[in-house]
C-alpha cells in the first residue's frame, strides 16, 4: 500500500496549521475526503442534479440511476443479499433510531429486555433508554472485562429468552475494542433476540459481511469512511424490514395516498421519506470505490501496524495512561499525567496536531474508566508512522510545557 | 496561535489558580447550589452561593475540568464575593465581552486576576471552558429570584 500516493489524493492534508504541517489524528470523529469523492459530488451538481424516482426527464433518470447505483455499491460493500436491505439515512444515529422507533416499539413490552454494553456511544444508548421507557422493557448492561473487552461467557450469562434486542458496537470509539459480533449474533439468535450493530467505527476500517456474521441490523455513517457528511446506511434483514413501519412519512415513501389512509412503497424506499441525500449517496459510492481500490484488507493491515506503533511509541512516555485492550482498532485513547486532555489537545494543536479531547460521546464509559475526559488519536489509511512520531514529540512538549505546574 | 502563543493562554496566574484553587469545596449547609455542565466536553461545576440582602456573601465551587474552566471558577468566586448581585451580573457580562475580544475596563468591573484569562479569546475552542463558572453564577442568581 503506497501511503504517499494515497495522501496525495487528500488535498486537505497538504497544509500548515499554526505554523506546522498538519497531522490529522481525528478520523474516528470524521475522515478526510479524497479528490475522487469531492469531484463526484461536484460533478453531480454540475451535470446531473435532479430529484430521484419521479421525473420523466433525462436528468431525473440519470440522478435515479446514480443514486440507486450507489445503493448497489453499498450492498456489495457489506455483502447484503439485496439492495432492498440497504436504507439510506442521515447517519448512524438516524439508522439506530429507526430500529429503536420502529422495531423496538412494536416488538417490546414489559418483562422484555434490551442488552447493551457500557462501551457504547451515546447514539447506541439513548435510543434504547427511550425505547425501554416507552415500552416498559428493561435495559441491561453487559459487564466489561478489566481491559475493556467483552467475554462471551458474560454474553451467554446475560442474554436470555427475555432478551429481545442486543445492541452493540462493532468497534469501540474510545477503547478500540473490536467485538466478536458474529459470535454474539449467534448467542442472541439462540435466545430469540435480534442483534443491532453500531458499525460507525467498523465499516470504514474492516471488511463487513452481514450474511456471514448474520447480524440483523448494521448501522454506519458515510462521513467516517471518506464520504460526505449527511449520508449513512441502515442495513436490515429483509424479513424484519418488511414487517416494520416507517418512521418518517411524506413524499417519496408512499405507494398510494387517499384522504384518510395510505400505503407504503416497497423496500427500501418506504424508509426514505422526503427527498434523499442524493449527492451524499453518490459520494458514498465514490468513497466505496476508493476503499475497494486500496483494499480493505490492506487498510486494516496498515492500521494495525499504526496501532501497534502508536502503542509502542506512546507507551514509552513517562506518565501516560492508555485505555483499552492491547489488540485494538486504529485509535489510542490516553491521559498524560494530571494534564487535562483539553490542555493536552490545545498544546498539540499549537504544534499542528489534531486530536480529540473530551468524553467522546461515551459518558457511561468515562465513568467506567473513572475519568471525566480523555484524549484520543485515531488513524486511517492516510496516516503514517511519522504522524505518530510527531504526536509522541508533541506530547513530550506538552509535558515539558506544563512541567512546572503539575 | 503558534506554540509560542500558548503563553497568552496559560498565564502564570491561571496556573496558580488551577493548582491552588480558591474557594474550592462545598460547605455543608443549605445554601443555594447550582450545577452547570459543558456537554461538549464533560466539564462540570457545582457553585454554592450565599446571597444576603442582594449581596454575594459567599461563593464556593466544586468541579472537574481543564485548567481554564477550573481556574476561571476559582477567580470568579474570589471576584464576586462581597459584590452586589447586580454588580456580579455586570462582571459576568463584562467577562463574556472580554471573551469575544472586546476591550473592557478592568478597574470598573473589579475583575482583578481575571484579566489573565483575556488570552482565551484567541482560542475559540476554549472560550466555553472559561465562561462555564460565570454561566453557573447567572443560573444561580436567576434561581434565587
Amino acid at each position: 500500500m503506497d501511503v504517499k500516493a494515497i495522501r496525495e489524493q487528500f488535498p486537505i492534508l497538504d497544509q500548515e496549521v499554526n505554523g506546522h504541517p498538519l497531522v490529522y489524528l481525528d478520523s474516528s470523529a470524521t475522515s478526510q475526503k479524497p479528490i475522487s469523492v469531492i469531484e463526484t459530488v461536484e460533478k453531480y451538481y454540475k451535470d446531473t442534479n435532479s430529484n430521484v424516482h419521479r421525473g420523466v426527464h433525462t436528468l431525473g433518470n440519470r440522478a435515479t440511476d446514480q443514486y440507486e447505483g450507489a445503493r448497489e455499491k453499498v450492498r456489495a460493500f457489506i455483502n447484503a443479499n439485496s439492495t432492498a436491505e440497504i436504507i439510506f439515512t442521515r447517519g448512524t444515529t438516524t439508522s439506530l433510531n429507526i430500529v429503536a422507533w420502529s422495531y423496538a416499539r412494536a416488538n417490546l413490552g414489559e418483562g422484555d429486555e434490551i442488552v447493551i454494553t457500557p462501551m457504547e456511544h451515546h447514539s447506541n444508548i439513548i435510543p434504547w433508554q427511550q425505547a425501554a421507557k416507552a415500552t416498559g422493557a428493561t435495559l441491561t448492561y453487559l459487564p466489561l472485562q478489566e481491559d475493556g473487552t467483552l467475554s462471551l461467557e458474560d454474553v451467554k450469562k446475560t442474554v436470555s429468552t427475555k432478551t429481545k434486542i442486543v445492541a452493540i458496537t462493532h468497534v469501540s470509539n474510545v477503547l478500540g475494542t473490536i467485538n466478536p459480533i458474529k459470535e454474539i449474533a449467534k448467542i442472541a439468535h439462540e435466545n430469540g433476540a435480534v442483534i443491532v450493530v453500531d458499525g460507525a467505527q467498523g465499516a470504514p476500517h474492516m471488511k463487513v459481511d452481514v450474511q456471514d456474521s448474520d447480524v440483523d441490523f448494521y448501522a454506519f455513517s458515510g462521513h467516517k469512511m471518506l464520504a460526505p457528511t449527511g449520508i449513512g446506511v441502515l442495513y436490515g434483514k429483509r424479513e424484519l424490514l418488511e414487517n416494520m413501519e416507517p418512521v418518517e412519512f411524506g413524499g417519496e415513501m408512499i405507494d398510494f395516498v387517499e384522504l384518510y389512509d395510505s400505503t407504503w412503497k416497497e423496500l427500501p424506499w418506504k424508509f426514505e421519506g422526503g427527498t434523499p441525500v442524493i449527492a451524499g449517496a453518490i459520494g458514498l459510492g465514490a468513497a466505496i470505490d476508493f476503499l475497494n481500490e486500496v483494499g480493505l484488507d490492506n487498510i486494516l493491515k496498515h492500521e494495525k501496524k499504526l496501532a501497534d506503533y502508536a502503542m509502542e511509541k506512546l507507551g514509552e512516555i513517562d506518565g501516560i495512561t492508555i485505555y483499552g485492550p492491547k489488540e485494538r482498532a486504529a485509535l489510542v485513547t490516553f491521559n498524560l499525567k494530571d494534564i487535562h486532555p483539553h490542555d493536552t489537545a490545545t498544546v498539540l494543536d499549537a504544534q499542528g496536531i489534531a486530536v480529540r479531547a473530551g468524553h467522546h460521546c461515551a459518558q457511561p464509559l468515562m465513568k467506567w474508566l473513572d475519568v471525566t475526559a480523555t484524549a484520543r488519536a485515531s488513524f486511517y489509511l492516510y496516516n503514517t508512522e511519522e504522524d505518530i512520531d510527531r504526536l509522541a514529540q508533541g506530547l513530550l512538549k506538552a509535558k515539558e510545557y506544563f512541567g512546572d505546574v503539575f | 496561535m503558534s506554540f509560542d502563543n500558548l503563553d497568552t493562554l496559560y498565564r502564570q496566574v491561571i496556573m496558580d489558580h488551577y493548582k491552588n484553587p480558591r474557594n474550592k469545596g462545598l460547605e455543608e449547609n443549605d445554601s443555594l447550589t447550582v450545577e452547570m455542565n459543558n456537554p461538549t466536553c464533560g466539564d462540570r461545576i457545582q457553585l454554592q452561593l450565599k446571597l444576603e440582602d442582594g449581596v454575594v456573601t459567599s461563593a464556593r465551587f466544586e468541579g472537574e475540568g481543564c485548567s481554564i474552566s477550573m481556574s476561571s471558577a476559582s477567580m470568579m468566586t474570589q471576584a464576586v464575593k462581597g459584590q452586589t448581585v447586580e454588580k456580579a451580573l455586570q462582571m459576568s457580562e463584562a467577562f463574556s465581552a472580554m471573551m469575544l475580544g472586546k476591550d473592557i475596563d478592568v478597574k470598573e468591573f473589579a475583575l482583578g486576576d481575571i484579566i489573565a484569562l483575556q488570552g482565551v479569546s484567541q482560542f475559540p475552542a476554549r472560550i466555553r471552558c472559561a465562561t462555564l463558572a460565570w454561566k453557573a453564577l447567572e443560573k444561580g442568581v436567576k434561581q434565587e429570584d
